[in-house]
């Protein structure tokens, strides 16, 4: 496969085409509204955490935005990854999926890499710097729409007038 | 040829013999694309190739002349002056300007922090009585333009910020063309500053400096000119465009980073007070207050970058050599082919106007369907190197209809050739992404 190929690999550009989770969705525990700087690309993200359980889990990710095809199809393949998954698990995958977009091309490892699911495809990606903020975007707008979710703050995530 | 409005390009484009010399002073030019075919540069708006000799020129300066410049009696510290001083000169010369008019910066964004932060000094009462013309004032109001560079729209909203004034500002058109027909309305009595872009670094057009000037002057508020952009590209003379102030950098203009220019006329200068302070531009210290030199020293705290200064010297040296003429006539036909191919080309939008005329070789697209990172990178594998996103210009995005885009711009070292390859690349991209379907 050419390097441009693994980069946009089938399975990503699908994503990208047809997005999961795409559209706001009420109601909800926690929002956050994330921008790219060096493209202006955003995303808004909303998550709505079940209580029920001993562990509280992530009952629905629900987001709205703009951006190239690695960061909607990231944010796409996300969405599937991580709903209904408790939040230790939430935040152990995050940091799996930090790992292997910080590897430079040289991936990690791949019993880890394997429960990214769809979002291992994204491996590509690290070999690009500049594209690794793209990949990163909608992941960063779920630590923080988590974090308000559990700190009881359901207010919307604010952006500047004019946007 | 001028640089505003109605130019006119007599001088005779580069022979295909003249740029393949041209092309063998950068180094980096003859470098392969990771891809291993050969490097196509089309991002020179953001930052310019430099020729052999600026190094040059710096390490002759660093190996042979390099000490503190304004200080000490010893022989280095005056080459070294030397050498600082006549590179402030020789900017001077390049752009209509007196050598006591050019106050070194690191930049551009330097440049108009300096002053926006001397002026919210002079709005807090500092300096002479003759740096109250620099003071805003509750009400007073502060002109740009949608087409700014962020570099002259945000420094611009601070100073507003911390002074209580209004920003206002002219729109542009579909074109990305300044509608001057706005000035009327947005140039009041109030009016304290105008300040423009020379050329928008997105939609290419350029400035008609003459009826901005006059609009301000009308109003009797100060003008200052980002001549980032047109400085490479431009045989410019600030004194005849008659701003009262003007900005630019070495890094567009083939020279090194970390150093640029701030214009100021003489009397201009002469009556603000200092922005950042400390070092160098000093008179008496006593340990409660200091006086200041008198420009440009005045602007000048700190150790300076001298070493830049010596290549920017020797980058205008090449630019005056080639000829700022044919270097334009040569950009323009470049332009003028860049934007026939790419607008051949079905679903992209050249946001900017279709035409070469009042216009720079920086050449901003939308392709329908495909995101400005993927249709970059798409371009970077095959050795094509553009600026993707918002080129620190966001406003004047959203004014056209977009959150980013993909730009294209020539530099005196590109060839027809590689405009041809821009375009044939960019043709695939739609098909490539499946927006084309």
């Amino acid at each position: 496969m050419n390097p441009l190929d693994s980069l946009y690999r089938d399975l990503i550009m699908d994503h990208a085409r047809h997005p999961q989770g795409k559209g706001l969705q009420d109601p909800f525990d926690g929002e956050s509204f994330q921008v790219n700087p060096t493209c202006g690309d955003q995303v808004r993200l909303r998550v709505d955490l079940d209580n029920t359980g001993e562990q509280p889990k992530l009952a629905q990710v629900s987001w709205d935005g703009q951006g190239c095809s690695i960061s909607q199809a990231s944010v796409s393949m996300m969405k599937d990854l991580v709903e209904g998954e408790d939040l230790d698990q939430v935040a152990h995958l995050e940091e799996i999926f930090g790992r292997l977009m910080h590897s430079r091309g040289q991936g990690i490892d791949p019993d880890e890499a394997a429960l990214l699911g769809d979002a291992e495809a994204l491996e590509g990606t690290s070999r690009y710097p500049m594209r690794v903020k793209c990949a990163l975007l909608g992941w960063m707008a779920l630590k923080d729409a988590v974090a308000k979710a559990q700190a009881g703050d359901n207010s919307p995530a604010g952006a500047p007038e004019g946007i | 040829m001028t640089a505003s409005s109605g130019e006119v390009l007599t001088a005779a484009p580069l022979t295909d013999s003249e740029l393949v010399a041209i092309r063998s002073d950068f180094p980096l030019l003859s470098r392969r694309a990771l891809t291993g075919q050969p490097l196509v540069y089309l991002d020179s708006a953001a930052t310019s190739q430099r020729p052999r000799i600026v190094q040059d020129a710096m390490r002759d300066f660093t190996d042979n002349h390099n000490g503190a410049v304004h200080r000490g009696a010893h022989a280095l510290a005056e080459e070294a002056t030397d050498a600082f001083e006549q590179a402030r000169a020789a900017v001077a010369q390049f752009v209509g300007a007196g050598a006591g008019e050019m106050v070194f910066t690191s930049g551009t964004t330097a440049g108009i922090n300096l002053l926006t932060t001397s002026w919210a000094a002079a709005s807090r009462g500092a300096g002479s009585g003759a740096a109250r013309r620099f003071a805003v004032l509750p009400g007073d109001r502060i002109v740009v333009t949608q087409a700014e560079h962020h570099a002259n729209l945000v420094p611009w909203q601070q100073l507003a910020a911390a002074t209580g004034a209004e920003l206002a500002w002219v729109r542009v058109d579909r074109e990305g063309r300044l509608r001057l027909e706005d000035l009327e309305d947005v140039v009041t009595a109030r009016t304290r500053v105008v300040a423009f872009t020379h050329a928008s670094n997105v939609s290419g057009a350029v400035t008609d400096v003459a009826a901005m000037v006059a609009a301000a002057k009308e109003a009797g508020a100060l003008t200052v000119l980002d001549a980032a952009q047109t400085a490479p590209h431009r045989a410019l003379d600030l004194a005849a465009l008659d701003v009262d102030f003007a900005v630019f950098s070495a890094h567009k203009m083939l020279g090194p980073t970390g150093i640029g220019a701030l214009y100021g006329r003489a009397d201009l200068l002469e009556a603000m007070p200092p922005g950042p302070t400390g070092g160098s531009m000093v008179e008496i210290v006593t340990m409660s207050e200091a006086t200041f030199q008198p420009p440009p020293s005045r602007f000048e705290a700190g150790t300076q970058a001298v070493t830049q200064t010596v290549g920017w010297a020797a980058a205008i040296d090449y630019l005056t050599h080639l000829g700022m003429d044919r270097l334009a006539a040569h950009e323009a036909a470049l332009t003028a082919r860049l934007l026939d191919n790419v607008g051949e080309i079905s679903g992209v939008r050249i946001l900017g106007p279709a035409h070469p005329s009042n216009r720079l070789g920086a050449v901003a697209v939308e392709v329908d369907g495909v995101h400005p990172h993927d249709v970059g990178q798409f371009l970077d594998a095959q050795g094509i190197a553009v600026r993707v996103g918002h080129h620190c210009a966001q406003p004047i995005h959203r004014a056209l209809g977009v959150n980013a885009s993909t730009r294209a711009s020539v530099a005196v070292y590109n060839t027809t050739a590689e405009v041809d390859r821009f375009a044939e690349a960019l043709d695939q991209v739609r098909a490539y992404f499946g927006a084309a379907l």
